[in-house]
């Protein structure tokens, strides 16, 4: 028997949640639904804000920009954890635990899902924000795929964590997936300036990679500079986030082996 | 030379805090044989059962699976083995076919569309399989769940209850599937039953589990004429209610 990975059963897994994804157009809807009401709002904002104050007039964008990628960043998680959950309410999980299916395969599966999701919901909200603001996400070329990288493995490592939770803990713990990633809203500086914060927090926020896109987004949104400096930091940061979400989850899959969890399918 | 157990079980013990599941037990079963693993509720049947497939991992002693220690070398055998209980359900809003599908891939079928065609017909799941699984009745899903059980064709196979949401025809007709299956495929078959019948029909052995440890472990002929009853069921109460005699298994 190989030691190797198994892409079949990756693309199995990933069959698995596009059955369950296109078998209900309110699952569909909803995915674009928070996105397009979060864009709207901010974008009506920053147009009100840039007709009274003269900075906001020349940081055109940067509030639409910095909930188009907060979303990135969230619905990332959240497309993780919650193709996760669906094992968990379907009471599946001990299904795929005695099924040839290794970890990794099935958080590469979670992982290609988050991608597909996040696709579903984000394009057709980039959209919107060009046709309603003029906004044009993609038209930040290169520094959009630095952003969208960066953001992508916080999201995954997030929810890498939290699907080690629910599987230690069962669905106790499901509220985690919702409400996890609202700590990096205010921690990341995702709608202002890390200088903004006490000298204190700054540290804190410093540790974490998504502010290292903000910040980012903002240098080149405002002052028209891409600073690869900060994509590299947080690539190494992001790095450091991963590995320790990957030996959580299995420390967390070893315990619930150990302590019967995987038995009672998340009760 | 007889061929090596497809299941040995060594003083295998299961402690969770303060309680333990499975008490030092030790049993090994040849390839081709149906066992059943009787007991009351909490006796450790589903532990044990738990433990064969690498589900839970033990606190002490060993369990060996085709020849593979679990739960550390679980994935040189896992498609060699599969497992159905009503206590685990497939996901409910895909189609019974979607499902195989799904599970055919993961165990590495060569030809699943094929594959899902032949259970169909052994299990009368043809009108189904287009069907939402969460859709059906309970005895509809019991056979879902034996077809996903089986569409690896495994060579262990462990049963948790299950005919237990059958009508009697139904659950007669499946255990007359199971007994053709391990003839067909010389598999080894474990099933964790409440039902009797269904173990004096099916089962050539039959192991006793009381509070984590095996009371009595026999071919049913042999354990009625030692309780002196006549049927398996009697059996069981006296050994439930602690009315006969606890028998330490020669290991």
């Amino acid at each position: 028997m190989s030691r190797a990975i198994s892409l079949s059963r990756v693309a199995a897994m990933v069959q698995r949640y596009w059955y369950l994804l296109r078998s209900s157009w309110p699952r569909l809807l909803d995915l674009v639904y928070w996105p397009a009401v979060q864009m709207l709002m901010w974008g009506f904002l920053q147009l009100y804000l840039a007709q009274n104050a003269g900075f906001f007039a020349r940081a055109g964008g940067t509030f639409i920009g910095a909930v188009l990628l907060w979303d990135i960043l969230f619905r990332g998680q959240l497309g993780f954890s919650l193709s996760f959950l669906e094992e968990m309410w379907s009471r599946n999980v001990g299904n795929l635990m005695i099924s040839p299916l290794r970890p990794i395969e099935l958080v590469l599966a979670l992982m290609t899902m988050s991608v597909i999701r996040l696709a579903i919901s984000t394009i057709p909200v980039a959209l919107l924000a060009i046709a309603f603001f003029g906004f044009n996400l993609f038209g930040l070329g290169l520094a959009l795929a630095a952003f969208f990288v960066n953001l992508l493995l916080t999201s995954w490592s997030v929810g890498i964590f939290v699907s080690g939770l629910v599987l230690r803990n069962g669905l106790g713990a499901e509220n985690m997936a919702w409400s996890i990633m609202f700590i990096f809203l205010p921690l990341t500086c995702v709608y202002y300036p890390v200088a903004v914060l006490p000298h204190w927090l700054q540290h804190i926020s410093w540790l974490l990679p998504p502010t290292y896109v903000f910040e980012g987004m903002r240098a080149l949104l405002i002052d028209h500079v891409f600073r690869a400096d900060l994509m590299l930091e947080a690539l190494g940061l992001n790095a450091v986030f991963f590995v320790g979400a990957a030996a959580a989850f299995m420390g967390l899959l070893k315990s619930a082996r150990r302590s019967g969890a995987l038995m009672q399918g998340g009760e | 030379m007889s061929a090596p157990p497809a299941i040995a079980v060594d003083r295998l013990v299961k402690r969770y805090k303060q309680t333990t599941a499975v008490a030092g037990i030790s049993f090994a079963l040849a390839p081709g044989t149906i066992t059943a693993l009787l007991g009351g509720n909490g006796a450790g049947k589903t532990t044990t059962i738990a433990m064969l497939l690498g589900l839970v991992e033990p606190t002490a002693g060993s369990v060996h699976v085709l020849g593979a220690a679990m739960p550390r070398e679980r994935y040189r055998v896992l498609h060699r083995v599969n497992f159905e209980s009503p206590y685990v359900e497939m996901p409910r809003r895909l189609t019974v076919r979607q499902n195989l599908k799904v599970f055919g891939r993961l165990y590495g079928v060569p030809d699943i569309p094929a594959r899902i065609a032949a259970l169909a017909a052994e299990l009368d799941l043809g009108e189904l399989l287009d069907r939402e699984t969460g859709k059906l009745s309970s005895g509809q899903r019991t056979r879902v769940a034996l077809a996903k059980a089986l569409i690896n064709e495994p060579e262990v196979l462990l049963l948790d209850e299950p005919t237990a949401s059958l009508d009697p025809d139904t659950a007669d007709w499946i255990r007359g599937h199971l007994d053709r299956y391990r003839t067909a495929r010389n598999a080894t078959v474990l099933l964790a039953s409440h039902n009797m019948v269904e173990v004096e029909r099916l089962c050539e052995r039959v192991i006793i589990m009381r509070r984590g440890a095996i009371v009595d472990d026999d071919a049913p002929p042999a354990l009625l004429a030692r309780y002196g009853r006549d049927s398996l069921e009697e059996v069981f109460l006296d050994v439930a209610r602690g009315q006969g005699e606890t028998r330490e298994v020669a290991q």
